[in-house]
């Protein structure tokens, strides 16, 4: 406990000396801010994320020396998830570093909707990758704005296919009954257009549950999913919300393999209060799971000098941890993208945003990269900023760690492609903006 | 007219049609409740004894809960973690009176909440860098499964924490009434300036009633720490115990546990048969406005005292 406590003091006076004394930033370093919330009622959530973005870096300094021999230099801003801290880092960062932010990862839809319009004044691309404003994938209204690999939209009807195929096809889905579970905001209502208009194509019947921040009490919410008997039961949380909906539908003996969280509902802190009765609970993910893959030997090996120990308590191999590896990774390989073009040095936003645009990661790639069929290869265009290819997969918690439970699952593409293209053109209206024309940019 | 139906007749035509369920509700709503007087009680006993709103009684929900998970994890049986805990809680009391209440003496009551605000942060702070920010599970070996009875579905926890939590409000009612100290602290409640004219300890009440609302924070923290996890946003749960503290009123523990009790089924009620009109996730602010509407008839409270003044 001493030892934690001097470390601790250690760690506020370093990150005292570091406020009075600004970061000071080698000409030849490609900066990346990382807004990160380590406190707040969300931090269980926000360290493993900041962790993976954090140690990814480090590992590219430290075993490839930098992006093609620029060395990254990265500075973290507390958010608390708070929107309006959010912007406040944004504001503080947007300029540091020889050329400037590279891109920004805001992690957090809030956040995220209030640098939009930033962005583009700015010249800074945001990477709000797989979260956000979903019509933000229309890159022709959104040019500054990347949501790859996959947005809610593409999500939502993912699961919809997983459940027509555990009902033996889509026709099936017929007078079937899926209740929604989601968090009272902006993300959480995210996936209900495209529910809605799956429900009248497929027939199945949607019952619609909000919950209130933070979601401590979900007795109500429970009730009705008691009443309503759903075959389904998907849920867009986040936070304490997931947790007690997780311990609420074990706690009411629902089958749990007919539960499917999102891709914020399913990590581990979610299914630690219940317990065992998390066991069966299901949820989205578009990376792997655990710390089995390559670039987390590399990790260890390079950021924690052999210290698997250490490692571990820096969350590595979790669901989130991962999460922020794969971004990161993505950030890197944009920059490299757009290193073929402006040259192996420090590059500005806009320079990023061509590489963003022009993200063609493969399966050779990922492999190099110690990452094979750690995720998906994804190729981003002018056009589509949530990527071509993105899919997801269904994980399921054991008891002692969330397993692969499906095949990769595509979106049903024509019907939220067209409804993607709708919302764009009634943003682009709204803002008065002239969608660009993308065939021959390069 | 087919909304006035859907919002004045609707509702209890459901709940003529299912009784069986409508008694569900309302009996989730009762449990619920008594969870929501457990987290009203630490204010109640402060504001008695003091005439402060306790701004960090929801931070202490969390602190207590987190020190009963830590040493838990750190292998001590959790009869000793309850009791080291209760030892921990009163050793902020003490703390708080000497390094924050006794300065404050004769000060505004204003200065004191402010002082509860920072000590707010301050407790947040402490308690994650002593244990984490990890969400916690916390096992007290009761479980947690629902059974049938008549149709309808009772979870074995919530039952459990009602009981602990009628148990609670008669364990203070005896130490309120029948007590030395009881008597005393409602003396100081009453007249600070007249309970020190009789000799009584204005000190030594304090450090006894933030103790006991230490221990009550407790109580509170483990009920809802076992059903979400101990983290963080336990501290949020002091938004509950509003509404049923401007109902109940601010001095009355029975109004506490009785406003807790209303709160709990009006909000469910309004939940499950008004909220799906109107889009759902009403209940969190359909509780603040049944207290509100409660204020208009009694500003007091259910139970508060009557504050007559002569101009």
């Amino acid at each position: 406990m001493l030892k934690k406590l001097a470390f601790t003091g250690l760690g506020a006076l370093t990150a005292l000396v570091g406020f009075l004394a600004p970061a000071a930033y080698a000409q030849n370093e490609q900066f990346i801010p990382m807004l990160v919330y380590r406190t707040g009622p969300y931090a269980p959530s926000g360290i493993p994320v900041a962790n993976g973005f954090r140690d990814y870096y480090t590992l590219v300094n430290k075993r490839d020396g930098g992006i093609n021999g620029v060395k990254i230099s990265f500075e973290e801003c507390e958010t608390q998830y708070n929107t309006k801290l959010g912007v406040e880092c944004y504001e503080k960062l947007k300029n540091k570093g020889p050329t400037g932010a590279a891109l920004f990862n805001p992690y957090s839809t809030g956040i995220t909707y209030q640098l939009i319009p930033k962005a583009p004044v700015d010249k800074i691309p945001i990477l709000s990758m797989g979260y956000g404003m979903t019509a933000a994938a229309d890159g022709t209204v959104f040019p500054y704005v990347f949501n790859f690999p996959m947005t809610y939209w593409g999500q939502a009807s993912a699961f919809v296919r997983y459940v027509a195929k555990q009902e033996g096809g889509f026709e099936n889905l017929r007078g079937r009954k899926i209740a929604l579970i989601y968090h009272n905001s902006a993300y959480g209502k995210e996936p209900i257009p495209t529910l809605e208009v799956l429900s009248q194509k497929y027939g199945y019947n949607l019952k619609l549950l909000a919950v209130d921040h933070p979601g401590q009490e979900q007795g109500a919410t429970w009730l009705q999913i008691r009443q309503y008997r759903p075959d389904w039961i998907f849920m867009w949380g986040w936070g304490v919300m997931n947790q007690v909906a997780v311990k609420e539908a074990a706690s009411i003996r629902y089958p749990m393999d007919h539960f499917i969280g999102v891709w914020w509902s399913g990590s581990e802190a979610d299914v630690v209060p219940a317990g065992k009765g998390a066991i069966g609970y299901k949820a989205g993910d578009f990376h792997g799971t655990g710390a089995g893959f390559p670039v987390h030997k590399d990790i260890i090996k390079y950021v924690y000098n052999g210290n698997a120990q250490e490692a571990k308590n820096n969350n590595i191999g979790e669901v989130l941890y991962n999460r922020g590896v794969v971004n990161a990774m993505f950030s890197v390989e944009a920059i490299r993208t757009a290193m073929q073009k402006y040259g192996n040095k420090p590059l500005t936003g806009e320079q990023v945003r061509w590489g963003l645009e022009h993200l063609r990661v493969t399966d050779s790639h990922l492999k190099a990269l110690g990452m094979a069929d750690f995720t998906q290869p994804i190729e981003v265009t002018c056009s589509r900023h949530n990527g071509v290819g993105g899919r997801v997969y269904i994980q399921q918690w054991d008891g002692n760690g969330w397993k692969k439970a499906s095949d990769w699952l595509e979106p049903i593409e024509e019907v939220v492609w067209e409804q993607v293209k709708q919302a764009s053109k009634n943003y682009a209206f709204e803002n008065r903006i002239t969608p660009r024309v993308c065939s021959g940019q390069s | 007219m087919q909304v006035l139906y859907a919002f004045l007749v609707g509702p209890f035509v459901q709940m003529g049609q299912a009784p069986v369920f409508f008694a569900e509700v309302v009996i989730n709503g009762l449990l619920t409740g008594v969870m929501y007087s457990l987290v009203a009680l630490g204010f109640v006993l402060i504001y008695k004894a003091s005439g402060t709103f306790n701004f960090a009684q929801g931070v202490m929900v969390l602190f207590a809960a987190l020190t009963l998970v830590g040493l838990m994890e750190h292998g001590v049986p959790v009869w000793l973690a309850l009791i080291l805990t209760v030892a921990v809680m009163v050793v902020l009391a003490f703390a708080i009176e000497r390094l924050m209440l006794r300065p404050l003496i004769n000060q505004e009551q204003i200065i004191l909440f402010m002082a509860t605000i920072g000590l707010t942060f301050f407790l947040e702070g402490f308690g994650e860098l002593l244990w984490g920010s990890n969400v916690k599970r916390l096992d007290i070996g009761v479980p947690d499964r629902s059974f049938e009875v008549g149709g309808m579905l009772l979870n074995q926890f919530d039952l459990f924490a009602a009981a602990i939590g009628a148990a609670l409000v008669a364990g203070l009612a005896v130490f309120f009434q029948k007590t030395p100290i009881g008597r005393a602290l409602r003396a100081v409640a009453d007249d600070h300036q007249a309970a020190l004219s009789v000799g009584i300890p204005l000190k030594t009440i304090w450090v006894v009633v933030w103790s006991v609302a230490g221990i009550v924070a407790m109580v509170a923290g483990i009920m809802w720490g076992a059903k979400s996890g101990v983290q963080f946003s336990l501290s949020l749960i002091a938004l509950k115990a509003l509404p049923v503290l401007i109902l109940g009123g601010f001095t009355s523990v029975p109004g506490a546990i009785i406003g807790g009790l209303i709160i709990g089924v009006g909000e469910k009620v309004a939940e499950v048969y008004w909220g799906p009109l109107v889009g759902g996730a009403i209940e969190n602010w359909f509780a603040y406005v049944l207290a509100l509407v409660f204020l208009l008839f009694r500003p007091q409270g259910l139970f508060g005292e009557r504050i007559i003044e002569r101009v």
